[in-house]
């Protein structure tokens, strides 16, 4: 991608995500309350995340699904996320196994 | 910020109270000034602590970013400006894979509409200033408004917010430069594993999410649509797709709940 369009994409997360970020300090308590927008809220992250999770450990080249070393690496983060590990641990723990995974591949 | 609930589990987990005055069973309204001494302090260690710990992860969101093909101007605007990890993680994903610049940003866009409803609950919590809000906002993110949300009162929560938000601004960026400069001497940043630290920042924020039927399931679809999506669809796209996991959750129950009378079981 040109730089130009890193820019541009780079603009309108920041713009985007402070404006929301001022819009909730902001906005009269009970504009954002209504109980479908609550849940629908609760949710959106919930799939984003779990999408982007599975997107960025089994994407490979062009769109392919791949299992390599990284699904190793997510799933050693799994067991210490079960195992109630800190952020931190979780974190080096997939990026451990991963890359043992590649030195023995 | 990795937003990350697991952090946050180091600070006392005292129920937050909006205003401390509807607690009959404290003491005294107002501590004494030495003891109310004591707390400030506890609560600016707690407050380092998380800031501490979630700061330092940035380091990886440098070496990713850098890894993407972002320059080190760019990958230090995104931490400087955007101050939200998960959406900056999501960025540079998409970036990486080809996404285009509008559609990449969409992504992350949503990813932090959830700090809207952290300010809505914040601000009835510290009810700040309308001079400081524009720059309060920015530091709104999961670990503040955690921190924020366990204090007792409105004195502690503004502290915890404040302590916690500064700390993790100033060693989110720190570390992300240091990150963006150690990628090039780390050379391939493949074979360091380190492309599994963004999935594995997206599931340590979502493990503590699954708690409900509905959130495992929406979770279940989300990655139903964003895998089966990814070889048809251009870059950046499926996510967003898979994002409507949500809306179809919710429909779905809807229906079910008006369907058999018996209201709907968890």
């Amino acid at each position: 991608m040109s730089p130009e369009g890193v820019w541009i994409a780079i603009g309108a997360t920041a713009a985007g995500c402070y404006l929301v970020k001022l819009l909730g300090l902001s906005v009269p308590a009970g504009a954002l309350e209504r109980p479908l927008v609550r849940r629908l809220a609760a949710l959106l992250p919930v799939a984003l995340l779990a999408a982007l999770t599975a997107q960025q450990t089994f994407g490979g080249e062009g769109g392919a699904l791949v299992a390599d070393a990284r699904a190793g690496g997510l799933a050693a983060a799994a067991v210490a996320l079960v195992l109630r590990a800190p952020f931190l641990v979780v974190v080096a723990a997939a990026v451990l196994v991963t890359a043992g995974l590649r030195a023995l591949g | 910020m990795p937003e990350t609930n697991q952090t946050t589990q180091t600070p006392r987990t005292v129920p937050a109270r909006p205003d401390g005055r509807d607690a009959p069973t404290a003491p005294t309204a107002s501590p004494p000034a030495a003891d109310r001494g004591g707390n400030d302090r506890a609560v600016a260690r707690d407050a380092l602590g998380v800031g501490v710990a979630v700061g330092l992860s940035g380091f990886a969101f440098g070496v990713t970013s850098a890894g993407a093909g972002l320059s080190l101007a760019q990958t230090c605007a995104l931490s400087l400006l955007v101050f939200t990890g998960a959406s900056q993680f999501a960025l540079v994903g998409a970036l990486a894979a080809g996404g285009g610049p509008l559609t990449a940003a969409a992504g992350a866009f949503f990813l932090g509409t959830r700090n809207a409803f952290y300010g809505l609950r914040l601000s009835s919590l510290l009810r700040l200033p309308r001079a400081v809000r524009p720059a309060a906002a920015h530091l709104v993110i999961d670990e503040t408004s955690l921190v924020a949300l366990a204090q007792r009162d409105r004195r502690a929560a503004r502290i915890g917010f404040t302590v916690t938000g500064i700390t993790l601004y100033l060693l989110w960026n720190l570390t992300t430069l240091l990150g963006a400069l150690g990628a090039a001497a780390l050379g391939d940043t493949a074979a360091w594993g380190l492309d599994a630290a963004g999935p594995a920042v997206f599931l340590a924020l979502l493990a503590p999410m699954l708690r409900t039927a509905a959130e495992r399931a929406t979770a279940g679809l989300a990655v139903l649509l964003g895998l089966g999506l990814l070889p048809v669809l251009p870059a950046g796209v499926p996510v967003l797709v898979a994002a409507l996991a949500a809306p179809l959750v919710l429909l779905a129950r809807g229906l079910r709940a008006k369907g058999s009378d018996g209201g709907e079981g968890r």
